[in-house]
């Protein structure tokens, strides 16, 4: 039988907990605001200077010294293209990777380097891949200062990401698909193209998508390899002209990005070209948003299809 | 699920057989971010007077980035904030490189004060030195130290940062020595960063391009500088005949004489020569007095190869003299 004194021992032992815990409480929650307040301060005040300089010519027109006709055509266009080859290439190779690191590969000291390595490459600066990529890419393989060569070192520096947040999300599916799926006579492929990828495949999506958020707005290895400042024509369309392009012919053409031609602005002496800035900041956290935002779509449509 | 497998492998395939690029004549500057504006300006006028039948590409790399792409034989065309100098007339020779020099304007230094500021407004190249030489580090730190008349005050310097042309010039035409200076003051690349600290620091002095003062004229003061015989308030008469000494220094393109054979580089430069002073004039810069540009076309006509500074930097030169002189390879 419980005393008195026992029950007030136990409540204020509960008081106690519950005082830590909304402590706790408290200190995430400004933790968290500390973040979400500085990025909505940040983001409002670059809308508030940015928005009214928003219009279509905005993004129909080249760079141009006079501020109230400058626009992002060829800013935009070419942040674009980079982003479709860094996709084409990180997304199959980082993929690829990751299974065979899973699904394939012993488990032995090699594949525990290779592991490690791969983790530490996540953490290397930027500046060195655009330094790789400018012996390697330019200069060796001869692709010169191109939308292909911007493409493939933003592939490169995403790639640990992607072959990372592949590996978490295979992980993620229980052993027993996998065991159900052998022992029904599967082969290892057969095996990761019907259940492990399908089931996966809203994990890799999001890594995918963190990483070319990261990619997008990237700036030192982009200049590095030779992005222009300005530039105010835009890469070939496929079979267009005389004699028509190649299908690939835009790739590799010079280029520039969003985040060179909104520090170009920056940098200028005329108060009209930082609201130009601000409007190129705006429209890359907005490209960004729906990155973001398709991928939370794709997620929730794949999650719908798996069946269990 | 159906995973697009094949279409992804072939595009990447496409992507890597992909070999050729378009001939479509083509003009590739780069190099210094003091000149970007006025052959930003050139470029797009230029496009747009060829109905964009020729292409042109300027980027920023630097005066020292640009040259060494130009003598690499990547760019046609390399804008600098300085004359080239010995080690990159070398690495040009090596490669084959010739190339002509032209000077396209004036690019004139201000030392800004805040505008509260009345007591320095007259200021000599020797007080600039105590402020801003090496030795000054950490030591030189109020007012009354670089000269007894003026009062007690905290001394705050902001300049660019040290991989600028105009840090490079400022050091050479005041300390004496390129690239010489004292390391505690504020620096950034910039230059609005610098505009910013100055117009609020009372006993903040700093320097950058004119063109950065005349859009912030409303919250800076600009310091007379003593030429050797008077005060000069810095402005665009005074940088073009040349009294605004030693803070005003010609800027350039230096045009590779291989590239200059092709049609569309030759009519680029002719064009730049021609609606150069009214372009430079519009980005706030000061153009050269207008023969120059008619005696540069003639250079260009006669392809006179080289440099006339011999890969020496040089402080308060008149441009007629300049453009006199014989030219080294």
């Amino acid at each position: 039988m419980l005393q008195p004194q026992d029950i007030e021992a136990i409540r204020a032992l509960i008081a106690r907990a519950k005082r830590w815990d909304a402590f706790f409480g408290v200190l995430g929650i400004i933790a968290l605001m500390i973040g979400v307040l500085t990025f909505s301060a940040l983001f409002l005040d670059m809308a508030v200077r940015g928005i009214p300089r928003l219009d279509l010519d905005f993004f129909t027109n080249f760079p141009s010294r006079r501020a109230a006709s400058a626009g992002i055509l060829s800013a935009w266009v070419g942040t674009t293209l980079v982003m479709v080859v860094t996709a084409c290439a990180a997304v199959p190779l980082g993929i690829a990777a990751g299974v065979y690191l899973e699904e394939y590969a012993p488990k032995n000291w090699l594949t525990d380097i290779i592991e490690i390595n791969i983790t530490n490459l996540a953490g290397v600066p930027s500046i060195v891949y655009g330094l790789l990529a400018l012996g390697l890419f330019v200069y060796q393989f001869g692709l010169g200062q191109s939308i292909l060569s911007a493409g493939l070192t933003l592939a490169l520096l995403i790639l640990p990401v992607v072959i990372v947040a592949t590996r978490e999300s295979i992980r993620a599916i229980p052993v027993s698909v996998r065991e159900g799926s052998y022992a029904c006579g599967a082969t290892t492929w057969q095996t990761v193209s019907d259940h492990i990828l399908p089931y996966s495949s809203a994990g890799i999506l999001t890594g995918v998508i963190i990483g070319m958020a990261r990619a997008i707005g990237e700036t030192a290895p982009i200049i590095t390899i030779g992005a222009l400042t300005f530039i105010a024509f835009l890469p070939t369309a496929p079979f267009a002209g005389d004699p028509p392009a190649g299908l690939f012919d835009w790739a590799l053409a010079p280029f520039t990005v969003m985040p060179i031609q909104m520090f170009n602005w920056t940098s200028r002496p005329e108060a009209a070209f930082l609201a130009n800035a601000a409007a190129a900041g705006f429209v890359l956290v907005l490209m960004t948003l729906a990155m973001n935002g398709a991928a939370i779509w794709l997620r929730y449509r794949l999650r719908k299809n798996i069946k269990w | 699920m159906n995973f697009p497998r094949n279409t992804v492998f072939a595009a990447l395939a496409g992507l890597i057989a992909a070999g050729t690029v378009h001939a479509q004549a083509l003009v590739k500057v780069d190099g210094s971010s003091t000149v970007y504006p006025i052959t930003e300006a050139v470029a797009e006028e230029f496009q747009k007077a060829k109905k964009n039948a020729v292409r042109v590409t300027v980027g920023i790399s630097g005066t020292g980035g640009g040259f060494k792409k130009f003598c690499r034989g990547e760019t046609d065309i390399s804008d600098a904030s300085r004359p080239i100098v010995k080690k990159e007339m070398e690495a040009c020779a090596q490669a084959g490189i010739k190339y002509v020099e032209l000077p396209v304007a004036f690019d004139a230094l201000t030392v800004v004060l805040h505008p509260s500021n009345t007591f320095a407004a007259n200021l000599k190249p020797e007080q600039l030195k105590v402020m801003w030489e090496p030795g000054a580090q950490g030591k030189v730190t109020s007012w009354k130290q670089v000269d007894p008349s003026f009062p007690d005050m905290p001394l705050k310097l902001f300049g660019p940062g040290a991989d600028s042309g105009t840090f490079e010039y400022f050091t050479e035409a005041i300390v004496g020595k390129a690239k010489s200076s004292r390391g505690d003051y504020t620096a950034s690349e910039d230059d609005n960063v610098l505009v910013q600290g100055v117009s609020r620091d009372k006993g903040a002095i700093g320097y950058f391009g004119f063109a950065y003062y005349i859009e912030n004229k409303d919250k800076l003061k600009a310091a007379m500088i003593w030429n050797g015989s008077k005060f000069v308030a810095p402005s665009a008469a005074v940088v073009e005949d040349g009294s605004y000494q030693p803070l005003a220094r010609p800027i350039f393109i230096y045009v590779n004489a291989k590239s200059l054979e092709r049609p569309e580089v030759k009519e680029f430069v002719e064009f730049y020569m021609k609606h150069g002073a009214a372009l430079t004039k519009e980005v706030k810069y000061v153009p050269l007095p207008a023969n120059i540009y008619e005696v540069n076309m003639e250079h260009v006509r006669k392809m006179k190869l080289g440099t006339v500074f011999g890969g020496v930097p040089e402080v308060g030169v008149k441009i007629e003299e300049l453009v006199k002189r014989e030219t080294k390879e």
